[in-house]
């Protein structure tokens, strides 16, 4: 099959990659961009551990085609921040042990950014329901809630 | 000594892969890409058990992008020897069929091509003739005589010294039940459980010009990984560069040196580095699992709740190879009597082969589901005698010195003062007679003593 050029802003600059038709967004930003935080773990939708942001709303990369992220802004977790400059939900992650594997952190934090970038002051319930999509198998749900409900009070103290 | 001056020990400490793992730094295996890198995908039986007439792979070696196929002549050993270095033996298992399958999804050969999607499209093209047999796939099936023996020794168990189960006695069984107030029996299944990690198996093998192997492993068990690989491969072991540590979740199910030894091969095959990582699918339902067990508790209880006799029948499904379970169905065995002193004990614990996906390691394998088994079967103790759930564990609870079933003193014992710190934290007030029970007093379970 011949290869098509994507255009998107991927975390925050312009970039142009050759993909085929049918390749997945989260094959392309892996293998092709080899931006690797964007993690596979089932290919099917099911575990939440390859959520990326485009246009701010969280996404499964892995049920995307490349393709449809023409013109699109993509962000990835390596946009949201580093080891040298952590956004407040890596820390807490960090602080409150709310990664163990850490396969699934990545994941769990692009769709807890997305929702405080909605809904600064979300309740337990809503940060529950936000991350409904993304399966943890060892860290354990309460210590993720704890991180982002603690990122949470912070805002509100700030 | 305060614990603070012990100085580490009472502390939080950051953990030192943090930062990597929140800010998506961390290399896990399928981060790892090499220039020219291979892709392998597996060929795998589509059927529960049969025989194998012929593995055609003509149609898939002349596929464009494929470089090679390894089948069972490309491997220098060809078995799973996992155990063998602690003496579970015979082998049983051939890192690819060759003869025979013995569960939906056996690995049988190997596709390595240009790219994952041809190395899959060409595995749909080997041709396989096998001749299905009937499989044995019920654990009480298994173990009868009409059963077909599925394993090449003449039935479907480990052979324990010469056993077809493992053989716990202590004490006067027989005689104890008969004088025992109550008979209360009991019996408790569990289904097999997937360890599901969110990072399913990978491993990529990169030839180096000197000879060596650089392995990248989600391994749990990297030097046991390396030791069987080497065994597998016929080198010595410093031929193969061990990287690994850095697992997305394990829980048991990532120490079967499953991926390592095929990918090594398909890398000295092709000179090339090589990526086999599983689907989501394979790691489900071909990947090992915990064991499905089914255990038969028959107790001999007084009225004041005291067991005095306790028989356990226990099969546990091993799937079609051993694995990790002959080891497993050992520490069952031992555990299934449960942390309470009882004087008369028969256990008999079957390792029993089927033809499912193998089950293995995971976190406390054999224990947990003795543990399940036996607090299910105190409650029902509990329930029948009209006595409290708490006081029934703490008078049977072992107590220091007295002997246990698999002839080991207890030393240290903890079980009284654990559960009456555990009703404490709960707010529950125990009555002033448990209160006062403790581990070096033997006057609660009715001087049951070693």
């Amino acid at each position: 099959m011949e290869s098509i050029t994507v255009t998107f802003k991927l975390n925050g600059k312009t970039t142009a990659v050759a993909v085929e038709p049918l390749a997945s967004l989260r094959t392309v930003l892996r293998e092709h961009l080899h931006l690797h935080a964007t993690k596979a773990g089932c290919g099917q939708g099911g575990c939440g551990s390859c959520t990326v942001l485009v246009n701010s709303e969280p996404v499964l990369s892995c049920l995307m085609l490349a393709a449809l992220a023409d013109g699109q802004e993509v962000t990835t977790l390596e946009g949201i921040g580093t080891p040298q400059h952590m956004h407040p939900l890596q820390a807490a992650f960090f602080d409150k042990f709310a990664a163990q594997c850490g396969y699934c952190s990545p994941g769990m934090i692009v769709a807890a950014k997305a929702l405080l970038d909605k809904n600064p002051h979300p309740t337990r319930a809503e940060i529950a329901e936000a991350l409904a999509g993304n399966l943890c198998r060892c860290t354990g749900y309460v210590a993720i809630l704890d991180a982002i409900e603690d990122v949470v009070t912070q805002m509100q103290e700030a | 000594m305060g614990v603070k001056q012990l100085g580490i020990v009472g502390q939080s400490v950051k953990r030192r892969d943090g930062i990597g793992h929140v800010t998506g730094q961390t290399q896990y295996v399928d981060d790892v890409f090499y220039t020219n890198m291979l892709w392998l995908k597996m060929v795998r039986s589509p059927i529960s058990r049969g025989i194998i007439h012929g593995i055609d792979t003509s149609k898939a070696e002349a596929f464009p992008g494929v470089v090679a196929v390894i089948t069972a002549q490309d491997v220098p050993n060809n078995w799973y020897t996992i155990l063998c270095l602690i003496g579970v033996e015979p082998n049983d298992e051939p890192v690819l069929a060759h003869e025979e399958v013995m569960y939906i999804g056996e690995p049988i050969c190997a596709i390595v091509a240009e790219t994952e999607a041809i190395a899959a499209e060409a595995a749909a093209l080997v041709k396989l003739d096998i001749e299905e047999l009937p499989p044995v796939l019920d654990l009480e099936f298994a173990i009868s005589p009409d059963a077909p023996a599925i394993k090449k020794w003449g039935n479907n168990t480990f052979m324990y010294d010469g056993y077809t189960h493992r053989k716990l006695r202590f004490g006067d069984f027989e005689t104890a039940i008969q004088q025992a107030d109550h008979i209360i029996e009991g019996t408790y299944s569990l289904s097999p459980i997937e360890h599901a990690p969110i990072e399913t198996h990978c491993c990529v093998v990169k030839p180096e010009p000197d000879g060596r192997l650089t392995v990248h492993s989600n391994t749990q068990a990297l030097y046991f990984t390396m030791d069987n690989t080497a065994i597998i491969l016929q080198v010595p072991s410093q031929r193969l560069h061990m990287i690994g540590g850095t697992v997305g979740g394990g829980f048991g199910g990532k120490v079967d040196v499953i991926t390592e030894p095929i990918t090594c091969i398909a890398a000295m095959k092709t000179g090339r580095p090589v990526k086999w990582r599983w689907t989501r699918e394979e790691e489900m339902r071909k990947s090992s699992t915990r064991a499905g067990v089914r255990m038969q508790y028959t107790d001999g209880v007084m009225n004041d709740g005291r067991i005095i006799a306790r028989k356990v029948r226990s099969l546990e499904d091993s799937g079609a190879y051993h694995r990790h379970s002959p080891y497993g169905v050992q520490k069952h065995m031992a555990n299934l009597p449960g942390p309470y002193t009882i004087p008369n004990v028969w256990v008999d614990a079957y390792c029993v082969y089927t033809n499912r996906q193998p089950s293995s390691a995971m976190r406390g394998f054999g224990v947990t589901e003795a543990t399940f088994a036996v607090e299910c079967q105190m409650e029902r103790i509990a329930r029948t005698l009209g006595i409290d759930s708490w006081e029934i564990r703490l008078i049977n609870a072992y107590r220091n010195g007295q002997m246990r079933p698999v002839r080991k003193v207890v030393e240290d014992a903890t079980l009284i003062e654990t559960i009456q710190a555990a009703a404490e934290l709960i707010g529950y007030d125990l009555p002033a007679h448990l209160k006062a029970m403790n581990s070096d007093d033997y006057a609660g379970n009715g001087g049951h003593h070693g």
